[in-house]
């Protein structure tokens, strides 16, 4: 039979795809119990009104992760207290598609696009924030624009740069340069300061964002908010 | 008016509501969402001596506004905003009709904004056309994301959309404020993508239009868009109340915000009743970037601050200003129009 251990490292696999950060961190599950092979996961979001295509997308991932978890057969994910619950959830219990589960209100079969547009930000974020680092460390600019992969100095920021670069299909060989832009191109010395300074706004504009949510889902559910300042 | 330190600083609160959100004007359960979402707000980020009862905040009274913001929030002027929601309340949550109410007892304490809805096509064009004469409206707040019947929402960039925004600038309503909200359709695209309005605001040069919530949680496409369009404003709503939880947070969105748009094209504002303007006057003008960020972002200035907080909300709907309040030094020393505004 499989554990709730097991269950739970799988679906703290599945990320808020905008917030990039798994959902068992954000506290998105609000309960799991596991029944001989079947797993009954309720998510819970930080608003009614949280975007219902994103909602769709975690519940759907996480329906997947469950099912890759050794013994499980059944899982049932259900989405609670969300303006969207009832269509997401009987499009899950019907396997349906995103498009079946909303008809008439999607364009195309899938969230593909949308999903991408929020890999291409995350992966923005990720290079900002080893640059960062890399730049308090007493790096310049110019250098870091003339970086391989090999010469950063192994941190968890350069990991998670690479897990999603290579997520992302772009080159994470040794000898491949640390600033690309999203498409692979590298990013001449006079451009890196420019280029990460907009990167900068993704970074700010993903964690305020999960701030937000955290402080949102905090409020509502009556849990403790991890990032509450005390004034 | 407030005054701090010797500075005076004229207020304009670039974005106020008076809603009935009670159960007796609750359409259905939407409606009881979308107030428990905004009521989310309120709680996650006020500070606790500013936190009202949920009964309160689904239904204030025109006193309590009246007080909060002019008596006790140092609010000279409101800018008060509809959302209509006819599809979440049964006499929508605050229309141009229910605010026009106010401007009529208080004239010269509110700008009555109204709204089109493109999707009511061509007879909807002859209303809108009807309400501008009839209130003397000179700015208009889109609902992008505003549910009619099977739609979930609809972009700048929809032909209709166009057709109003040529009758905008044909009535002289000069000021667009869009907000961006989470349930646009197609549900396959990025609800809170701003991207329609950078193409209108290219095909619109004579209109400003302020982005409410500065696009938050998009801040980057908004600054992104900003730094195009020069008609492209950025609205504190929502933002704001950050000084107060997160308030280092709240220094990297303004510092931000000033390098890529700078102080003349941002608008302060309350949200209220979301947000209780006094709180947020205050610690505004008490703000500072921490030192530790001053590198990056530098640091804030009374003139600054006198232009979020007002000058530039005043210039974009013509108000007058008290004679004893500083006007920006280009202004004050003749030398230039006031700065950035295409009007």
């Amino acid at each position: 039979m499989p554990t709730e251990a097991a269950v739970l490292d799988a679906l703290s696999g599945v990320r808020d795809p905008e917030l990039d950060e798994p959902i068992t961190d954000l506290k998105f599950v609000a309960d799991l119990r596991v029944a001989e092979d079947a797993v009954d996961v309720r998510l819970r979001l930080p608003t009614p009104f949280c975007a219902p295509n994103f909602a769709y997308l975690m519940v759907a991932d996480a329906r997947e992760a469950v099912l890759s978890v050794p013994g499980v057969q059944r899982a049932q994910v259900t989405l609670d207290d969300h303006h969207a619950s009832s269509e997401i959830n009987a499009g899950m219990a019907d396997e349906r598609n995103f498009s079946g589960t909303f008809p008439g209100e999607t364009e195309g079969e899938s969230l593909d696009e949308l999903r991408a547009i929020f890999r291409r930000k995350s992966f923005v974020a990720r290079q900002e924030r080893l640059c960062r680092a890399l730049l308090a460390e007493g790096y310049t600019p110019a250098q870091l624009a003339r970086m391989r992969l090999e010469e950063v100095p192994a941190s968890e920021a350069k990991e998670k740069y690479l897990n999603r670069r290579k997520e992302f299909g772009l080159d994470v060989s040794a000898g491949a340069s640390l600033v690309v832009d999203p498409d692979g191109n590298e990013v001449p010395e006079d451009a890196v300061v420019e280029h990460l300074r907009f990167a900068r706004i993704t970074r700010i504009s993903i964690e305020g964002n999960a701030g937000m949510c955290r402080g949102l889902l905090a409020t509502r559910y009556g849990i403790p908010d991890p990032e509450e300042a005390t004034p | 008016m407030y005054e701090k330190d010797g500075e005076k600083y004229f207020v304009v609160d670039g974005h106020v509501h008076y809603w009935d959100a009670s159960p007796e004007n609750q359409a259905n359960i939407h409606g009881k969402q979308f107030i428990d979402c905004f009521y989310g707000y309120h709680t996650a980020l006020s500070p606790e001596e500013y936190l009202w009862p949920e009964e309160k905040f689904q239904k204030y009274s025109e006193e309590d506004m009246m007080h909060d913001l002019f008596e006790v929030g140092y609010v000279d002027v409101a800018i008060i905003l509809p959302t209509y929601l006819e599809d979440f309340y049964v006499n929508g949550f605050n229309t141009t009709e229910q605010n026009a109410v106010l401007k009529e007892k208080y004239p010269d304490r509110f700008v009555l904004n109204g709204r089109f809805d493109p999707r009511d096509g061509e007879p909807g064009l002859e209303k809108f056309e009807q309400l501008v004469d009839s209130y003397d409206l000179k700015g208009v707040k889109l609902y992008t994301a505003e549910w009619s019947g099977q739609s979930k929402g609809w972009s700048l960039k929809d032909e209709w959309a166009k057709r109003y925004l040529e009758k905008c600038q044909e009535l002289g309503v000069k000021n667009i404020h869009v907000h961006k909200g989470p349930t646009i359709t197609p549900l396959n695209r990025d609800a809170f993508d701003v991207a329609d309005v950078d193409e209108a605001a290219s095909e619109f040069p004579d209109l400003n239009f302020i982005v409410e919530h500065v696009g938050l949680p998009r801040l980057e496409d908004f600054c992104w868009i900003a730094v195009q369009e020069a008609n492209v404003y950025g609205g504190l709503a929502v933002a704001m109340p950050f000084i107060y939880s997160r308030p280092r947070y709240f220094a990297q969105i303004i510092g931000e915000l000033l390098y890529w748009l700078d102080e003349d094209r941002l608008i302060w504002a309350s949200d209220y009743a979301i947000w209780h303007p006094k709180w947020l006057v205050e610690m505004f003008v008490d703000f500072q970037i921490p030192e530790d960020m001053q590198g990056e972002y530098g640091t804030l200035t009374p003139e600054m601050k006198r232009k979020i907080l007002g000058l530039n909300a005043a210039h974009l709907y013509d108000l007058e200003v008290p004679s004893e309040i500083p006007q920006p030094a280009a202004v004050a020393a003749g030398e230039d129009e006031y700065p950035e505004a295409p009007y």
